[in-house]
């Protein structure tokens, strides 16, 4: 009989970190991210976790006690958030292009000014480009799973990529969900010990991030770009494999009601339930809509989405931050890059929507579809809009 | 390396453009980069080694003669061993 416990998200984050058997975590500790590096801090210093805990000065320096943990060969996380990412970004790039399979949870979290310690994905911004293997999570029990997919997927000797799972600051880290915990055999049985293709070892010298001349960058580039192009059957075998272990059956693209819809929603996040509340009201009301949830946005699901999107007349795009003086939010960005060149394909409506942790109810996702069905009617759907703003 | 980098197919790169044998820097000929070099007044010199020991290339080496010279393939021309030289046998001579 599998555990079901009553615990913030934060601390079952952590104790899946632990559950991983990880060998070094580097990290520093800001708001929303605290309580899952505290927790990770207490597990090491109670001695319930072998491990080394790296109290660094910044999370410059996080990511780079990353990085040489990893190339010696070591399991490896950290954590961060918001301004905290923005410090590490240099390092970030560094992890993926040297294809160390370090996992990170990184709590989603505002950029400033003015100052926010709350949740939207300006920090996600930031890093969307950096080639790693990134995802979101719509809850708990998501955040939990995906900790053991991530080391998982991340350390197979065919992906060798740094993970990063996207998790919305308060709205998940600091609340307390029932969760269904791994027993020992099912981690043993998902999770193959770390054996990277290459080490940092004093018996056989190697060079790790050499200088790159314009001679060999293109070249390096394009090696790592194929590499990551070809990670998606391993991470779809990932998911497969983690039905059979714990019975959640997790996807590229999570779908409600979107097969036979001609309206769909198409978020990212936790913000993706309330969603699903909004979309089962809207039915009962005679609206055929439904719901795409993103949840792996690098490598990005591209025939996936195509896949899904052949039907849908309408499609309403909720981004959680925008790109100042561009076209709007990053995921409808990219949506609409993967749709052009398609003669069949939706019109796409972007909301900008739940900046610093403003709340996005159901009867807001209804508001949206009317607003989004005039903005259609009217050849008006290039205007992306920054719902819910005061005039 | 085997071979010189600007001949290498993407597909040849190991996972992180790791570098798998050690000192290839050697194939990477910096010399080209000089726009001074460094010349010896070998009657100044009295082989102290300083000039050897401060290249941050080991372009430097002893000739049979026990004096001092730089490997030009590798020299960037920075002027390190001139100015540590503590007998000023040592000029930047510009290139031409």
């Amino acid at each position: 009989m599998k555990k079901r416990v009553g615990i913030e998200v934060s601390l079952a984050v952590a104790e899946a970190v632990g559950q991983c058997d990880v060998d070094v975590i580097a990290a520093y500790p800001i708001t929303p991210q605290t309580h899952i590096v505290e927790h990770l801090s207490e597990l090491v210093a109670d001695g319930k976790l072998d491990a080394e805990f790296i109290p660094v000065e910044s999370e410059h320096s996080a990511m780079s006690v990353c990085l040489g943990a990893s190339a010696v060969g070591a399991r490896t996380f950290t954590a961060t958030a918001g301004p905290g990412l923005a410090l590490m970004t240099e390092m970030v790039y560094c992890a993926s292009s040297m294809r160390l399979p370090v996992v990170m949870v990184l709590v989603n979290r505002s950029l400033n000014s003015p100052l926010s310690i709350w949740n939207d994905y300006g920090d996600f911004m930031l890093i969307r480009d950096s080639g790693w293997i990134q995802i979101f999570v719509e809850n708990g029990q998501e955040v939990y799973d995906h900790i053991f997919w991530a080391f998982r997927v991340g350390e197979d000797p065919e992906v060798l990529h740094p993970v990063m799972i996207n998790m919305d600051g308060f709205i998940l880290t600091h609340t307390i969900e029932p969760i269904e915990f791994w027993e020992e055999e099912m981690v043993k049985k998902y999770l193959p010990p770390f054996k990277p293709k290459y080490r940092l070892h004093p018996d056989q010298p190697i060079t790790m991030g050499a200088f790159g001349p314009p001679e060999i960058y293109t070249e390096c580039k394009m090696a790592q770009n194929q590499a990551l192009l070809a990670t998606m059957p391993i991470i779809e075998r990932a998911w497969e494999e983690l039905e059979q272990v714990c019975g959640r059956r997790y996807q590229a693209i999570e779908t409600f009601y979107a097969d036979s819809s001609p309206v769909l929603f198409l978020t990212t996040g936790s913000v993706g339930e309330t969603a699903k509340i909004a979309v089962e009201e809207l039915r009962e009301e005679g609206e055929e809509v439904g719901l795409l949830s993103l949840r792996l946005w690098r490598p990005f699901p591209l025939e996936n989405l195509k896949e899904k999107l052949k039907n849908a007349e309408i499609l309403i795009v909720i981004d959680r931050i925008l790109s100042y003086g561009g076209l709007g939010g990053p995921i409808a960005s990219e949506v609409k890059n993967a749709l052009y060149s398609q003669e069949k394909r939706p019109r796409v409506v972007n909301f900008i929507a739940g900046l610093a942790s403003r709340d996005v109810q159901p009867d807001d996702f209804k508001q949206m579809l009317k607003q989004a069905k005039i903005k259609v009617e009217q050849g008006k759907e290039d205007e992306y809009e920054i719902y819910g703003v005061r005039g | 390396m085997p071979k010189p980098i600007d001949q290498y197919s993407w597909k040849e790169l190991e996972p992180g453009f790791v570098v798998t044998e050690p000192g290839s820097a050697r194939e990477y000929k910096t010399g080209d980069w000089r726009s001074t070099r460094p010349v010896w007044d070998d009657s100044k010199c009295n082989q102290c080694w300083l000039c050897w020991l401060y290249c941050p290339e080991a372009a430097v080496y002893q000739k049979e003669d026990g004096y001092f010279t730089a490997n030009l393939e590798y020299c960037k021309g920075c002027g390190i061993c001139a100015q540590e030289c503590p007998r000023d046998a040592i000029k930047m001579v510009e290139e031409r």
